[in-house]
């Protein structure tokens, strides 16, 4: 069976002015307990890569520069 | 390389006492059992990361089940727990857990973490519970998972994040030999040989669909799947009482808690759609649940968490909790929504059904050393059997594990085990990778998850479960059969989508087979609608027997602290009564 795709808009915004993961920084990838954030090849920033987010917060909390929000998820807003 | 992308590889290590999962429990179990024997080679598993994992990922905002001297006894607390779990209790494990917490609650204040204190210096404990006084706030509860990871790097327990542990390996005569995990970044398998094993898995928190229908917008820790259930029933542990379930009342679709443990100690309450009370005790029951399920149904909801009346200064002081610890977005929540506490009341709504022993009974089997019923193989923490744990249950318990589980791995040599098992466990795991076409995991999750909605969710209606596992077992096929796992990350949900299926089994299986109702909403039964203390007051247990899903009743070990017949129902006594 052929798949689709299905457009969803991600409730983790990187600002990629602030975001240093050009510079090697991982800690909002890393951090994540869904393990839905990535550094985009194109950019060399990260992003929310998979929609599958606990809005628990410890990317936004925890990165250095304060590039990260965690909104809350659409469907529960 | 890239992430995600599919690397086919194994590899093997061992260590003497190896703790899977990194949240709560977890970290408490590695840390004992290496200062029990600091020669000795602790691994710590995690599916995610060690720092921010699990249900207190970003910390939490009190002890809710303390037992301080002065406050509360062993005693009391032990019959408090008995009589809200209906008596199905195995006390000795509740009540050495009653006399052990007071040093854990030092041991913690000792890593960093304050508790708060009155002007005396003495814990400044609130009373939520029916009877005894155990909730213990925590002004910095959010540095838990920080002043845990210190300790881990102190004691060098070493650290595996991104590793999901999918099965346990046995020896022929039946003794834990380690287990068997994946990357979830790479699908790289690793299999780590070890004397003892300690579960420490969480909660099955992704059992249910919210209503939302956000797959992720659990009341627990979405990455709480399960996996630990699956794996102790694989490994022919007991499950006990897992038609107890947990359902929790929380803040409409945000599904977290509101919270009545923080804003009650203030003079918040539960109240209806008209102002009024209608229970008595906002502890977390199921004789409260259902309450509040009738109260949802009367036509006198929607149900609230009524704040407005107190003083500013009290609102302001809650809010500060609420917003900054365990659950921060809830401030963010209600602000898009326009809902300020000092003028509007908390929409509260009740949660997916899940397992978790941390809120109500149920879990893999443990006696008081926390063993379960594999030689070697421990169980601590929201998946371990010992009732209404919470955190400082999973901190207790997990530290009772990590020194047991080191004792046996210092009188015990390596199990062995046979390398067909892994070998055919890799094919398990790999075999959504190896398909060229089929259903990706989110829509077999999603499809699993609303059957059980649809099916499993109390009210329990023989007929309905009847249907539910037909409908569960044709999910399963599809599951096993055309299942895709197109990288790695995707592979990884379609792994949990496997524990969600067999929880959601064990479930059903359980449900059917206690012919009562107890536990008020958690176990209501529409076709055996009485409590019958005559044929089931006793433990239930879920194993895997002959490769078929077992049902077994077990005795209630015989009470620590005994229990007055006018005691009993005192959880029973829930609703309030209109006064003439």
């Amino acid at each position: 069976m052929p798949l689709a795709s299905y457009q969803t808009s991600v409730p983790v915004v990187v600002d990629d002015a602030k975001c240093i993961a050009d510079k090697g920084c991982t800690v909002c990838v890393d951090v994540c307990p869904l393990d839905v954030l990535r550094i985009s090849d194109m950019t060399n920033k990260a992003y929310m890569a998979y929609d599958e987010c606990w809005y628990c917060m410890p990317c936004e909390a925890d990165c250095p520069t304060g590039a990260v929000t965690v909104n809350i998820p659409y469907l529960l807003r | 390389m890239a992430l995600d992308q599919i690397v086919d590889g194994l590899s093997e290590v061992s260590c003497d006492v190896l703790v899977i999962g990194g949240g709560t429990a977890g970290p408490m179990a590695a840390l004992k059992a290496k200062l029990k024997n600091p020669k000795a080679n602790v691994v710590l598993l995690e599916k995610a990361n060690v720092k921010r994992s699990g249900a207190i990922s970003m910390g939490m905002d009190g002890l809710n089940n303390a037992v301080i001297p002065g406050y509360a006894t062993p005693e009391q607390y032990t019959k408090e727990i008995t009589i809200a779990n209906d008596g199905i209790v195995d006390q000795k494990a509740v009540y050495k857990y009653a006399q052990n917490c007071y040093k854990i609650i030092e041991e913690l204040d000792s890593f960093g973490i304050r508790f708060l204190k009155n002007e005396n210096g003495d814990y400044a404990v609130k009373k939520v519970h029916h009877i005894g006084t155990y909730v213990l706030p925590m002004p910095n509860g959010e540095t838990v998972k920080k002043a845990l990871y210190r300790q881990l790097r102190r004691a060098r327990i070493l650290i595996s994040n991104r590793y999901m542990a999918t099965r346990l390996v046995k020896s022929a005569d039946g003794r834990i030999a380690g287990a068997i995990s994946v990357n979830t970044r790479t699908a790289e398998m690793l299999v780590i040989k070890a004397k003892a094993v300690i579960l420490c898995m969480g909660a099955a928190g992704r059992l249910g669909l919210p209503t939302s229908g956000y797959m992720f917008g659990t009341y627990e820790n979405a990455a709480n799947s399960g996996d630990g259930y699956a794996m102790a029933y694989h490994a022919g542990a007991a499950l006990a009482n897992l038609e107890c379930f947990q359902i929790n009342p929380l803040i409409k679709d945000y599904n977290g808690p509101a919270c009545a443990y923080v804003a009650g100690p203030f003079g918040a309450y539960t109240a209806n759609n008209e102002g009024s009370r209608f229970i008595e005790c906002d502890y977390w029951s199921g004789q409260m649940m259902l309450e509040f399920y009738n109260e949802l149904l009367s036509g006198k909801g929607p149900v609230f968490l009524q704040l407005k009346h107190l003083h500013p200064d009290t609102i302001s002081e809650i809010e500060s909790t609420l917003h900054k610890v365990e659950r921060p977005t809830r401030g963010l929540f209600q602000q898009g929504r326009g809902v300020d506490y000092r003028s509007e009341s908390i929409e509260m709504h009740i949660s997916e059904i899940g397992f978790c022993s941390g809120h109500s009974a149920s879990g893999v089997f443990v006696d008081d050393n926390a063993r379960t019923t594999v030689p070697g193989l421990y169980a601590a923490g929201d998946m371990a059997s010992v009732p209404h744990n919470y955190m400082l249950g999973a901190f207790t318990n997990g530290s009772v594990a990590g020194i047991d589980a080191m004792e046996f791995a210092d009188s015990h040599d390596f199990a062995e085990f046979d390398a067909a098992d892994v070998a055919m466990e890799r094919d398990r795991v790999m075999a959504p990778t190896k398909r060229e076409d089929g259903i990706p995991p989110n829509q077999i999750e999603y499809k699993t998850r609303r059957l059980v909605n649809d099916y499993l969710q109390p009210p329990k209606v023989t007929r309905k479960y009847e249907l539910g596992m037909r409908r569960l077992a044709e999910a399963r096929e599809d599951m096993q059969e055309r299942m895709i796992a197109r990288n790695a990350h995707e592979l990884l949900r379609a792994l949990e989508v496997q524990s969600i299926m067999d929880c959601a089994d064990m479930a059903a299986h359980a449900s059917l087979y206690r012919e009562e109702s107890r536990w008020g909403l958690y176990h209501w039964r529409t076709d055996f609608p009485e409590k019958d203390n005559e044929n089931w007051f006793c433990h239930t247990l879920v194993s895997k027997q002959d490769g078929k899903m077992t049902s077994e009743k077990r005795a209630v070990e015989p009470y620590v602290v005994p229990i007055a017949d006018d005691e009993k129902d005192l959880y029973y006594k829930q609703r309030i009564r209109a006064s003439a």
